[in-house]
């Protein structure tokens, strides 16, 4: 909403107010002034001047010269619009002015006639073309205006436009009345509002018009007022200027005049040419599935049984609230108008304006809400200003549907409620005081006080809003800052957002950086790299943005791939991530997905740089695996972890395992496809991707202590030849089973193929740690043991010891 | 005569023992001259023929020079240790300005800092964390807090729908709706409430589809909008500083009645105005408000009897602003360059 300043100024008394601080009060209370504009800024030298003569140009078949009056001194000017004449009175931009975009107007010759200055048209002087009124050429003041004086002022070029930020809650300030109640309250000085004074002729409305509604409890109120004798001029300069100010370009006296007044009192106006409309009948109806307007603009709008449509009984004439029908439309031949003051239902007005993407300032106006007791007065007067600018005649009364007007809001409350939630400590009087500012009126009865609320703040319903009306006014920055007295109370991490964090910085420790990437992917990489593959589609957004983001994404590996491609673009080879994050699965029968949190990494490039001691090593598949196992390891669960080999889409056939949890599988870690590599143009990269909120779910693992050795333990190494074919794992869940329950550990040392070793076969060495804690084994003890498992192994593996 | 001869013997092994230059050598010096079969030995085994009284001075003499020369030798054997030592902790000598062997750690992504942060310092002031779905159901995202499915504040424009009922959630404010629901209309509820919320919208430096938010709520007997003041003055100075101030402005959410929003006292300029502040002194940093009794009755609490307030941040915003950060897609894009950067946040 565009205010200006200047108009302001004449509901309520700015003096000693400047526009910026006017801003910053406003700003305070509520709405955002977002910005000042100063329409005169730049503008330097432009004087009142009378046109005396207008002599054609002897060179030229366009341009005049004239003399000119600047009250001063008088001066010749060529001037090339083709509307100056003699008489006129126009902006002069003298010798040495500035005019817009900062250009300097200096004495010239125009085919050798000498030029002392320049008559202004209006874009000239910074207003918007789109804004500028009809005429070609320059502007010509219409009313006594003192030549040689200053012209900004005569121009509103002196003014200052405040653009307030209106959101849903601040409607009422969508017109100038509001905007003055408003400043009114914030500044605590009276708004002086003229009733408007329409004389009527004998004729009564009602012989000329009648009104039905057929959706009563969308249409509240429809009244409407007649004119004749009309006739259609420009209207008067100061409402043009204001019009301006206000961003609404001038057409006409009738059209500007509705728009003056809906700026002005906020109600939207229509203006039937009468001799077009058809009938006398206004009917008011939704519309039909197959009904078609022609609007105001031109366009054919296809309607639906949705959309509010005002009818002269038989065609559409006006979409009720959004714009104007072609059929009806206020033309240079206008004679008799019928004017339209109405109330219709919000959400109506905002369905229709949305679908027909016909967003107007009666429908903006509409969808959030009008003064409900300010619709009578608002006819009232435009056929005011429509008498005296347009030659119209009224006739009697007003034609309506509906209550003209709404008793007001009232709210009861204990005064105190104010003080307990905004923790002041305001009297009574201050509260009270405070709301009769803002023109509420307020009656106490001891602890409780009664406010009625004006129809214009319809945002105000509750006790709450009142609450809130009062710390606006009285100013927040008044209420102390305090800390709650309430309850106390102990709050931590859950055991789960504690192992998080835990595993955040595991992740962070062994060289992994985080990343954050997006929920949303494509649909074809949504399902991909998820470590349960499900046969339902992937859960989908109805309307993307874009390809990119329409679908939820089941495993966070290829968001991974992206952020590593986008490093190995730059240069950056080696890189290792690592990202905790939601991963929607979806869920067959059920449009809401499954959401796990999930844990992926990513590795790709050197494990260690070349430097002085040697050769750079690449990461491998024992890389990411180690990764993995040192996170199993520190949230205590090895026990429970196996791995599988799997082959999985996208994944290297024979690097890549399953990652089982108590026989389930939750993840898997390996090597990408070489196939998946050349498509992204990656290095060898390795990922991982593990359920991890299964694992964590468990909380925190239970600490079970146990009390130091007190006899030694023995160490014994043992090395098996078995087919290449046996899994390491395999061998060393045999060893433990034979070796329970002295046998402490089992690591793995060596794995050996080659020389000595036939060729179907590998060398597996391990070490073996036993230990009793009531007492020293003997070697005899050791011995029996380590035989059972070397038979064991032979029985099941056909393993050999190694000579 | 036996008597020269062990003072001979004395300096004979004295000069072996000097002579000797390993200890190897010096072992042989010991077992010439102190073994069984050595010289003083000898000697002893000729002392019968000696008179009563040279006997004893004799055998002193003989236990003495056998002391004397087992100290040289003791001298000597330390002495060439200390010089082998020497030896070879000359030969371990390494450069020690070459570098050592790191282990390279990853970095803590600034978005999860800036939560962490957040998170600790409400957890201190007794706020617990709770999270929730991001898929979310209508009746959450938006009825459950006072925004109605007519509601003009609502467009469905602006939200990722799946279905007509479900949606990514465009705030974490759900999360609050299901916490009171949860407390079956018993108080206190304190919690904060982080997470990555969706908006319709194209990606540019201002604009992210996919954000993060972090709300709070404190809802209990007599909560009041100072107390709000007060646990954001903890916050902002916590956040940006000790000698930060704050001020609330009116302003409006559908789910707080009274809506504020807080400016902080610029931190690059301590409020005199700059390009940061715009000229104003103030930076806006989050939304907040007195949680509106609809929203309250809809969750099970009764507004006459429980007030609360609540607030919401975006930690990308306080990111933006705290390191001058140009573009929001930063935090998305993961440039290992960038978030190294605030490796210590
Ligand atoms: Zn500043």
């Amino acid at each position: 909403m565009l205010v200006s300043y200047k108009w302001l100024k004449e509901y309520v008394d700015l003096s000693g107010v400047t526009p910026e601080q006017l801003a910053d009060k406003i700003t305070n209370a509520g709405i955002e002034v977002e910005h000042i504009n100063y329409p005169g800024e730049g503008l330097k030298g432009i004087v009142i001047g009378e046109v005396l003569t207008c002599e054609p140009h002897p060179d030229s078949d366009h341009l005049h010269v004239c003399q000119v009056n600047l009250g001063s001194e008088t001066v010749q000017i060529v001037c090339g619009a083709p509307n100056v004449a003699a008489g006129q009175k126009v902006p002069v931009a003298t010798n040495g002015a500035r005019i817009a975009g900062n250009v300097k107007i200096r004495r010239s010759k125009f085919r050798g006639v000498e030029s002392n200055g320049m008559l202004c048209a209006l874009s000239e002087l910074g207003v918007d073309k789109a804004l500028a009124p009809y005429e070609d050429g320059i502007y010509v003041f219409d009313d006594e205006v003192p030549v040689g004086e200053d012209a900004l002022p005569y121009l509103n070029l002196d003014d200052a436009i405040l653009d307030l930020d209106i959101l849903v809650n601040s409607a009422h300030c969508m017109n100038m009345i509001g905007v003055a109640y408003e400043v009114s309250a914030i500044l605590d000085r009276p708004v002086q509002i003229k009733e408007p004074v329409v004389e009527e002729t004998d004729q009564e409305t009602a012989e000329k018009v009648r009104i039905t509604v057929d959706a009563e409890d969308k249409v509240p109120y429809y009244s409407a007022r007649m004119m004749t004798g009309i006739k259609i001029l420009p209207s008067p300069r100061w409402m043009q200027l204001r019009l301006i100010a206000a961003g609404v370009r001038p057409i006409s006296n009738v059209v500007d005049i509705s728009n003056y007044v809906m700026l002005e009192y906020g109600q939207p106006l229509h203006t039937f040419d009468y001799d077009k409309f058809g009938s006398n009948h206004v009917s008011v109806r939704f519309a039909g599935d197959n009904e078609e307007l022609t609007t105001l603009d031109g366009k054919k709008r296809a309607l639906n049984a949705h959309d509010l449509l005002i009818t002269n009984g038989h065609k559409g004439v006006a979409l009720a609230g959004v714009m104007g029908g072609q059929n009806t439309e206020v033309s240079a031949s206008t004679e008799s108008v019928l004017l339209e003051a109405a109330v219709f239902d919000p959400m109506t007005i905002r369905k229709t304006a949305a679908r027909l993407s016909l967003r107007s300032d009666a429908s903006s106006r509409y969808e959030k809400g009008i003064d409900r007791n300010r619709v009578a007065r608002a006819a009232d007067r435009a056929a005011e200003l429509l008498t005296k600018f347009a030659h119209a005649r009224v006739l009697k009364g007003i034609v309506e549907k509906g209550k003209r007007t709404v008793p007001e809001h009232k709210i009861t409350m204990p005064w105190q409620k104010i003080n307990q939630v905004l923790g002041s400590d305001l009297t009574c009087e201050q509260i009270t005081g405070t709301l009769k500012r803002l023109n509420f009126s307020v009656t106490g009865e001891g602890e409780i006080m009664h406010v009625s609320v004006p129809a214009r703040r319809f945002d105000v319903t509750i006790p709450e809003d009142l609450v809130e009306e009062v710390g606006r006014i009285f100013g927040y920055n008044h209420i102390l800052a305090t800390l709650p007295e309430g309850t106390s109370s102990h709050a931590a991490l859950t055991p789960y957002q504690k192992m998080r964090r835990r595993v955040e910085l595991l992740m962070e420790s062994i060289g992994l950086s985080q990343v954050y990437t997006y929920s949303l992917t494509t649909k074809e990489n949504a399902s991909s790299y998820a470590v349960e593959t499900r046969d339902t589609a992937p859960t989908q957004v109805i309307w993307p943005m874009s390809e990119e983001h329409g679908a939820l994404r089941q495993s966070i590996v290829p968001q991974l791939l992206n952020v590593v491609q986008y490093h190995l673009n730059r240069q950056m080879p080696n890189v290792k991530f690592y990202e905790i994050g939601k991963v929607f699965l979806p869920v067959s029968g059920d449009p809401r997905p499954a959401e796990e949190e999930h844990l992926a990494g990513i590795i790709t490039g050197k494990r260690t740089e070349r430097n002085w001691e040697g050769e750079s090593t690449d990461v491998d598949f024992f890389s990411a695996k180690g990764m993995v196992e040192t996170l199993f390891d520190a949230l205590a669960v090895s026990d429970q972890i196996d791995y599988q080999p799997s082959k999985r889409e996208g994944m290297h056939p024979g690097q890549t395992a399953d990652i089982l949890f108590n026989g389930r599988v939750i993840g898997y870690v390996g090597a990408l496809h070489p196939k998946v590599q050349a498509n992204h143009g990656l290095n060898e990269t390795y990922v991982f991707e593990i359920a991890i909120e299964s694992l964590l779910r468990h909380g925190e693992p239970a600490i079970d202590y146990h009390i130091l050795p007190r006899f030694p333990s023995t160490t014994r190494d043992i090395a098996l030849v078995v087919k290449r074919t046996v899994a390491a794992s395999d061998l060393n869940r045999v060893i433990k089973e034979n070796g329970s329950p002295l046998l402490k550990s089992v690591r793995l040392f060596d794995v050996y193929e080659g020389d000595h070793v036939a060729d179907d076969e590998k060398s597996m060495a391990f070490s073996l740690v036993y230990f009793d804690p009531e007492r020293t084994l003997t070697d005899d003890e050791v011995n029996a043991i380590h035989e059972k498992i070397v038979s064991a192994c032979a029985e099941q593996f056909g393993a050999e010891l190694r000579g | 005569m036996l008597k020269e001869k062990l003072l001979e013997l004395r300096e004979q092994a004295f000069e072996h023992i000097s002579s000797a230059d390993g200890l190897k050598a010096l072992q042989e010096v010991h077992v010439r001259f102190l073994g069984k079969k050595g010289p003083i030995t000898e000697v002893l085994k000729g002392m019968g023929k000696l008179s009563a009284e040279e006997r004893p001075v004799i055998g002193q003499l003989a236990n003495d020079v056998r002391k004397m020369i087992a100290t040289k030798i003791e001298e000597k054997r330390t002495y060439l240790e200390n010089k082998l030592l020497e030896t070879k902790l000359e030969s371990e000598k390494v450069d020690v300005t070459l570098p050592g062997r790191k282990s390279e750690t990853g970095n803590h992504h600034l978005l999860g800092s800036i939560i962490r942060e957040v998170e600790d310092l409400f957890i201190g002031l007794g706020f617990s964390i709770e999270e929730g779905p991001e898929v979310e159901q209508d009746y959450y995202n938006f009825e459950a807090l006072n925004l109605p499915k007519d509601h003009p504040a609502r467009d469905m424009q602006d939200s990722f729908y799946i279905t007509d009922d479900l949606l990514m959630r465009t705030h974490t404010s759900p999360v609050q709706a299901h916490t009171l629901e949860k407390h079956k209309g018993v108080g206190p509820v304190k919690v904060i409430c982080p997470g990555k919320v969706y908006r319709r919208d194209n990606d540019d430096a201002t604009h992210s589809h996919q954000f993060m938010q972090i709300e709070g709520l404190y809802v209990d007997h007599n909560v009041r909008l100072s107390d709000l003041k007060g646990i954001l003055t903890v916050f902002a100075k916590h956040m940006f500083g000790a000698d930060r101030e704050i001020r609330l402005r009116p302003s409006f959410f559908p789910f707080t009645e009274p809506s504020v929003e807080m400016d902080i006292s610029c931190f690059r300029c301590g409020g005199h105005g700059c390009s940061v502040c715009k000229g104003t002194g103030w930076i806006e940093i989050l939304g907040a408000g007195m949680v509106h009794p609809n929203v309250l009755r809809m969750s099970g609490f009764d507004p006459s009897e429980y007030t609360g307030f609540a607030f919401g941040m975006g930690p990308e915003r306080i990111a933006m602003l705290k390191y001058g950060i140009e573009d929001i897609r930063n935090f998305y894009t993961d440039d290992i360059r960038f978030l190294k950067q605030f490796n210590r946040a």
